[in-house]
């Protein structure tokens, strides 16, 4: 028997409708033909983030972890980028911590400070009238001037000399303060004597060990014998290896040739209760204008600017991060795409089923984030743990912050993500009609 | 849009070329067919006829160039990506090879094609993609990852996941090209004898002398178009 083929057949007797649900054949029982949900029950459902996200995201997870070699060197990739950014991160903000650390120690409300002065390593000098002008405002309390120099310092251990950063103050007036300072100073009254920054690098002499050792003992500074009498903690910076701290009658003995009269930092104590901010308004108001009137943040901030924009030292960390990061996207990428064009047939057959190119673009995107995340830990910790031994072989102050793991997770993050969007266009040469 | 009115698929004057300007090539030329509820029609011709472009066509994975073709219901000349997608979600493809996802067993491959399905909870799903491995013979290795099960147990697997979705018409390319005779003409069998219970039209495309017997209807393409049709053992016995 032969139909005509345009026309459609008799409905079989023997067959069961074609769509069941819509012809009450509900009753069967509960088996593997058991009636799907209904249309109008799915169309009433509302949108359901966490099938919205949840499903792409246990697809991406499932074909990530079938894969465990490519699994590893993808998160290893991830984890080298994530490293990399934090070691020039971490060393950008080391170098910057450190360049600043004097100041950073110099304990005072405000200060005063030349206008062309650009770090503290080579300041510009200024009237010391300007620390009595200063105390014609009531809620002045004191203001002392402050004498930076460097000088040769000879290593009591091998002779050798370096040179060290005096700083010279009245450290009696109670103004400016660093730490370990304060038990210091009534020794600190004597003629020569001076209090030595532990944390400077060890090419001056292990001058901890030695005072531990000896008492108090002379060191030659200049062409001078002072007595260390004890230790201050300031650390080493960009213009300074060591550091000592004097008062201003033994840095006027120690260096001769300085004026009186020319200092290089004005301190500033407020009165108790002062308002800093209307303090700061009217002695820049009082003085003439060779001298800036800065809060301690202010000032340290200025001399982090020279480091930062008169010097190629930030943009060589944020050029190395970049590197990082664009190694790091090259990687995910590769693994994305070969992981995609691997299952190119697969990813077809999935949207010949009925799922949409965004359902597989949110899969590849969920596998991109779920990189990010398992590469970020452990970078995070090894990070963590080169911190600590570089931190302890360079002196630098190698920490990690809150701020800077949290920057660099959305770096990392940004990376993964683009990688993902990149890796997303090979979606398109799965096509479905091509499956046959 | 979701009519029974008619056949589950009517397709009228399909006419489809590949290339455009002087390079194109045409491939399907004035086809007419139409296939009628838990019919179960098999396409048969020589490489190149354009039998596998006219199932494309049929579901949804294509556009639909001239003439016009009602599947389950929706017009497919002119329909859109979106609707397209939607139609999909109604029709169980079953491909010549398996196209398991190889990083999910057995019972999540077949539970995949359930996920589309709006409001099922996860338990659910499973639950019935288990169910129908059993309703395939495979239930006992509803845990098993494709690569350590065999062709024919990874073509049960496939058909499970075409029927598990309750799919208004099934489209088959090929099914058995992979397999022995024996689990080929099992895999046929099988979903003949599921898709009568559910009642589902099956378009089958094959070269496959041995699987004719399941035929309702078989009909012969040749050049883009349809030479013959004849009634197959199945509806003639």
């Amino acid at each position: 028997m032969s139909t005509s083929i345009t026309r459609a057949p008799a409905p079989n007797d023997r067959l069961l409708p074609w769509a069941p649900e819509r012809t009450g054949e509900h009753t069967r029982p509960p088996s593997w033909d058991a009636p799907p949900p209904t249309r109008e029950r799915r169309r009433a459902s509302p949108f359901q983030p966490l099938r919205f996200l949840a499903l792409p995201l246990r697809l991406a997870w499932r074909q990530l972890r079938a894969e465990k070699a490519r699994l590893a060197s993808a998160i290893a990739g991830v984890m080298f980028a994530c490293v990399l950014v934090f070691m020039q991160l971490g060393f950008r903000s080391a170098l910057f911590d450190s360049a600043t650390a004097l100041i950073q120690n110099m304990r005072a409300d405000v200060f005063l400070m030349h206008p062309l002065t650009t770090a503290s390593f080579k300041p510009e000098t200024f009237p010391r009238a300007r620390a009595h002008q200063a105390l014609a405002l009531p809620d002045v309390q004191a203001a002392v001037p402050v004498y930076l120099a460097q000088a040769s310092w000879r290593n009591p251990e091998n002779g050798s000399k370096r040179a060290v950063q005096l700083i010279g103050f009245d450290t009696e007036a109670g103004v400016m303060d660093f730490p370990g300072l304060a038990p210091l100073v009534d020794t600190l009254k004597r003629p020569d004597t001076v209090a030595f920054d532990a944390r400077s690098r060890p090419e001056f002499g292990d001058m901890t060990r030695l005072l531990k050792e000896r008492g108090p003992f002379e060191v030659q500074i200049g062409n001078r014998m002072m007595e260390v009498t004890g230790l201050i903690e300031i650390g080493p910076s960009f213009g300074a290896d060591g550091n000592v701290v004097l008062s201003e009658v033994n840095f006027r003995r120690l260096i001769k040739e300085r004026q009186v009269s020319a200092v290089d930092l004005v301190a500033i104590k407020l009165k108790p209760g002062a308002d800093l901010e209307a303090t700061k308004r009217r002695l820049a108001e009082l003085l003439p204008r060779d001298v800036v009137v800065l809060s301690q943040a202010e000032l340290v901030k200025w001399e982090r600017d020279y480091w930062e924009q008169a010097t190629p030292i930030g943009f060589i960390f944020a050029f190395g991060s970049l590197m990082g990061l664009v190694v790091g996207m090259v990687i995910v990428y590769q693994i994305l795409f070969s992981d995609i064009s691997g299952h190119l047939r697969e990813y077809a057959t999935l949207k010949a089923m009925g799922y949409t190119n965004f359902f597989l673009s949110r899969a590849v995107l969920s596998a991109a984030l779920i990189l990010a995340v398992l590469g970020f830990l452990p970078g995070l910790g090894l990070s963590w743990l080169l911190y600590d031994q570089v931190g302890q072989a360079t002196f630098l102050p190698l920490n990690m912050t809150m701020d800077r793991a949290t920057t660099v997770f959305l770096l990392i993050f940004a990376m993964c993500g683009l990688a993902g969007l990149l890796a997303m266009r090979k979606l398109r040469d799965a096509d479905p009609a091509d499956m046959f | 849009m979701r009519s029974i009115e008619g056949a589950p698929v009517e397709l009228r004057d399909i006419g489809h070329a590949y290339g455009t300007g002087d390079l194109a090539r045409p491939v399907l030329r004035d086809v007419n067919l139409s296939v009628g509820p838990g019919e179960i029609v098999l396409l048969t011709g020589p490489s190149g006829s354009g039998k596998t472009t006219l199932l494309t066509l049929i579901g949804a994975l294509r556009a639909v160039q001239t003439g016009s073709a009602t599947v389950l219901g929706q017009q497919l000349a002119g329909a859109g990506e979106k609707q397209r997608v939607a139609l999909r979600r109604r029709i169980g493809f079953i491909f010549q090879q398996h196209n398991l996802l190889g990083f999910l067993s057995a019972r999540q491959n077949v539970a995949m094609a359930l996920e589309l399905d709006g409001r099922t909870s996860e338990w659910e799903r499973l639950e019935r993609a288990g169910a129908m491995l059993e309703a395939v013979g495979i239930g006992d290795r509803a845990e098993s990852m494709p690569a350590n099960l065999s062709g024919g147990q990874r073509q049960r697997v496939a058909v499970a996941r075409a029927l598990a979705g309750r799919p208004g018409l099934i489209l088959a390319d090929e099914p058995t090209a992979a397999l022995d005779k024996q689990s080929g003409g099992e895999v046929v069998r099988l979903l003949r004898d599921l898709a009568k219970r559910q009642g589902v039209p099956i378009l089958l495309v094959t070269h496959d002398p041995r699987i004719l017997d399941i035929a309702d209807r078989i009909v012969a393409m040749e050049d883009g178009r349809i030479t013959a049709a004849e009634a197959g053992a199945s509806a003639a016995g």
